[in-house]
C-alpha cells in the first residue's frame, strides 16, 4: 500500500480511537470535575462494559442487532448500580478525601479485576458487531461500524454538553462543581449530586464499552489501558476541566491512531506520556485547568 | 527528650538484633523468606519517606525499583560487569532517574502528582516490553550464579548463600533505616513534615518547598533503585512483572499497614502482608482480591496502619 492510503487509514483509525478516548474520559473528567475525586477503578468499569455486552450477545437470541441494543441498556444499568454501591459504602464514608479515594478505588480495580478473571476467565472474548457493512474505498475496504462509532460518540458528547449546559440538573451539577459550600447553603443535595455523577461517569464509560468491544475484544485486564489514556488525557486537558478533556482526547487519540498504525501501539503509549511530561514543563494546570489556588 | 531519643535507639536496636538473631532459629525456609521481605522493606522505608514525611503519595516506584532491578541485571549480564560495579552503578542510575523524574513530576501537586507518577511509571513499564531485546520482557533476566560470587576488597562474598544474602540484607536494610531515623530526626525533615502538614505556610516561613521536595523524592526512589538492585543480585532475576503496577502499589499497601510516617512502620507492613500472603496461598490464589481487600479496609477502618494507631494511643515518642 502507498503512502497515501496508508495515510486515510491512519487518519479513519485515528478518529475512531480519539471518540472512544473522549468518550471514556469524560466520564472520569465529569467525576473529577464536580466531586474532586480521581476513580482509578474508572477503567475496571469499562472492562465490566464490555465484558456485560459480551454476556448479553451470548445470552440474547436473535443476532448481534439484538444484543448490542440489549447491552447498550444492560451495561451501563449494571455498571452504574455498582458504581452507586461504591458511592455510598466507599467514597462517602471517607469524605471523598483525595488520597483515600484514590488508595480505596485501586483496591477495587484489583478486586474488580480478579472477580472478573474467576467469573469470565482470562481468554479474550470476541464480540459481533451489530452490522457488518462495509465502505469500500478503492485501495481497501473499512468497517462501516467503526464510522458508527464515531458518529454514536460525537452524538453522546453533545447531548452530555446539552445536559450540563442547557438543563436544571447541569446547573445543579456545575453549582457543585463551583463551590460545594455554598451548595450545600442554598439548599442543594450535594450528596445527591455525587451520587448522581459518579453513576453517570459509570454509565458512561460502560456505554463507550459496548460500543467498543465489537472492534476490540473483552478481556479481563483491558481496563488499564482506557485508564491510562484517560489519566493522560485530563491532565493535558487541565484536570476539571471537561472541554480540555474533550479536546485533548480528540487531539491525543488522533495521534494514537497514527502512531499505531505507522509505528506500533506501544510507541504510541510511551510518546503519549512523554507529552504529558512537556506539558507539565510548560504549563502544569493543563491547557485549560486553572492554575492551583 | 534525651530519654526519648534512648528509647527510640534501643527500640530500632532491639528490631535489627532480633532480626540477626532470627537467622539461628528459624527454619531454611524462614531465612529465604526474611531475606526477601528485609529486602523489599528497604523499598518500602524508601517509599514512606516521601509519602509518610513528605506527604506526596505516588503511584509509580515501580519506575525507580525496576531502574535499580534492571541496571544490576543488565549491568552484570550484558554489559560485563562485576556484581559490585553493577551495584554501584545501579544506584548511580537510580539516583539520576529519580532526580530527572522529580523534576518533571514535582511540577504537579496534588492530584494530579499521584495520577503522574501512575502514568509514568506505566510508561516505564511499557519501556521494559518495548525494548524486549534487551530486557526479555516478560521471561525475564536470569543472573548466573557464577557473576553472584564475587570478591569485594579483599572479602569474597557468595550471593547463592543463604547465610552470606540474609546478613547483606539485614546490613542494607539497618542502613536504610538508621538513614530515614536520622534524617527525619534532622532540620531537614522537620521542614519536609511541615510540608506535609501546611506547604504554603512552610513557603511563607521561608523555606524552598520545590527543592526540599526534589531532595525527598531523590531519596525516596534512590532507595528504591538499591532495593531492586538488591532483589535483583540476590534472588538472581529481573522480570517485567516487578515493574507493573502492582509493584508500584505493593510499597504504598505494605506502608499503609504498618503506619505511614513511622520509620518501622513499612518494615512491620512488609513483614505482615508478606505472612498473609503465605497463609492465603494454601486455600486461594486470588492474591489480588486479597491486595485488594486489604487496601479497602485500611483506608476505611484503619487509616493510620498499626504503628501509628499505636503511637496516636500509647507511644507519643515514636519517630
Amino acid at each position: 500500500m502507498s503512502f497515501f492510503p496508508h495515510l486515510l487509514l491512519a487518519l479513519l483509525e485515528g478518529t475512531v480511537a480519539a471518540a472512544v478516548l473522549a468518550l471514556s474520559a469524560l466520564g472520569l473528567s465529569l467525576v473529577f470535575g464536580v466531586m474532586r475525586v480521581v476513580n482509578v477503578a474508572h477503567g475496571e468499569f469499562f472492562m465490566l462494559g464490555a465484558m456485560l455486552a459480551w454476556w448479553t450477545a451470548k445470552m440474547v437470541p436473535g443476532g448481534p442487532l439484538a444484543g448490542f441494543l440489549v447491552a447498550l441498556i444492560v451495561a451501563p444499568a449494571a455498571v452504574g448500580a455498582l458504581a452507586f454501591v461504591t458511592e455510598r459504602l466507599l467514597l462517602r464514608r471517607i469524605n471523598y478525601d483525595p488520597e483515600a479515594t484514590i488508595v480505596a478505588t485501586i483496591g477495587l480495580l484489583f478486586v474488580i479485576q480478579q472477580l472478573a478473571l474467576s467469573v469470565f476467565g482470562a481468554d479474550a472474548k470476541p464480540v459481533a458487531a451489530p452490522f457488518t457493512y462495509r465502505i469500500v474505498f478503492p485501495w481497501f475496504g473499512y468497517s462501516g461500524y467503526k464510522l458508527f462509532v464515531v458518529f454514536a460518540s460525537a452524538a453522546i458528547l453533545l447531548a452530555i454538553w446539552w445536559v450540563l449546559a442547557r438543563t436544571r440538573f447541569g446547573l445543579i451539577m456545575r453549582v457543585t462543581q463551583f463551590d460545594r459550600e455554598t451548595a450545600t447553603a442554598f439548599g442543594i443535595p450535594v450528596h445527591q449530586v455525587y451520587s448522581a455523577v459518579f453513576v453517570a461517569g459509570a454509565a458512561l464509560v460502560a456505554i463507550a464499552a459496548v460500543l467498543i468491544v465489537p472492534i476490540q475484544q473483552a478481556h479481563y485486564l483491558m481496563g488499564l489501558d482506557p485508564l491510562l489514556m484517560s489519566f493522560i488525557v485530563v491532565i493535558v486537558g487541565g484536570l476539571g476541566s471537561i472541554k480540555g478533556s474533550v479536546i485533548a482526547a480528540l487531539v491525543i487519540g488522533m495521534a494514537d491512531g497514527i502512531v499505531s498504525v505507522f509505528f506500533s501501539p506501544t510507541l504510541a503509549s510511551i510518546l503519549a506520556t512523554l507529552l504529558v511530561a512537556f506539558v507539565l514543563v510548560v504549563r502544569p494546570q493543563g491547557l485549560y485547568g486553572a492554575p492551583a489556588r | 527528650m534525651n530519654a526519648n531519643l534512648a528509647k527510640v535507639v534501643v527500640l530500632h536496636l532491639a528490631v535489627l538484633v532480633a532480626l540477626f538473631a532470627a537467622q539461628f532459629l528459624a527454619s531454611e525456609y524462614a531465612v529465604l523468606t526474611l531475606t526477601r521481605i528485609m529486602v523489599l522493606a528497604i523499598y518500602a522505608v524508601g517509599y514512606n519517606f516521601l509519602f509518610g514525611y513528605t506527604g506526596l503519595l505516588s503511584l509509580g516506584h515501580a519506575m525507580f525499583f525496576a531502574t535499580g532491578l534492571y541496571a544490576a541485571a543488565i549491568g552484570t549480564t550484558r554489559a560485563g560487569l562485576s556484581a559490585p560495579a553493577a551495584f554501584a552503578m545501579a544506584i548511580m542510575i537510580g539516583f539520576a532517574v529519580s532526580l530527572a523524574m522529580g523534576a518533571i513530576i514535582l511540577r504537579a501537586s496534588g492530584v494530579a502528582f499521584m495520577i503522574v507518577t501512575l502514568m509514568f511509571s506505566q510508561a516505564a513499564f511499557l519501556t521494559v516490553l518495548y525494548f524486549g531485546g534487551y530486557t526479555r520482557g516478560d521471561e525475564g533476566i536470569v543472573i548466573p550464579d557464577t557473576i553472584r560470587a564475587f570478591t569485594v576488597l579483599g572479602i569474597s562474598v557468595d550471593l547463592t548463600k543463604p547465610v552470606v544474602r540474609y546478613n547483606l540484607a539485614l546490613l542494607l536494610l539497618g542502613s536504610a533505616v538508621a538513614l530515614t531515623l536520622v534524617l527525619v530526626r534532622s532540620r531537614f525533615g522537620h521542614v519536609l513534615v511541615a510540608i506535609r502538614e501546611n506547604e504554603n505556610r512552610t513557603s511563607m516561613l521561608g523555606y524552598d518547598v520545590a527543592r526540599h521536595k526534589l531532595i525527598a523524592f531523590v531519596i525516596s526512589g534512590t532507595l528504591s533503585a538499591i532495593s531492586g538492585a538488591t532483589y535483583a543480585l540476590m534472588f538472581a532475576y529481573a522480570g517485567s512483572t516487578l515493574a507493573s503496577i502492582q509493584y508500584s502499589i505493593h510499597p504504598l499497601m505494605w506502608t499503609l499497614l504498618g503506619g505511614a510516617s513511622t520509620v518501622l512502620g513499612p518494615v512491620l507492613g512488609t513483614g505482615l502482608m508478606f505472612m498473609l500472603v503465605d497463609l492465603a496461598s494454601s486455600f486461594t490464589n486470588a492474591n489480588l482480591l486479597m491486595v485488594g481487600a486489604v487496601l479497602i479496609s485500611l483506608v476505611l477502618f484503619f487509616p493510620k496502619g498499626i504503628l501509628g494507631t499505636l503511637r496516636q494511643r500509647f507511644l507519643p515518642w515514636l519517630p
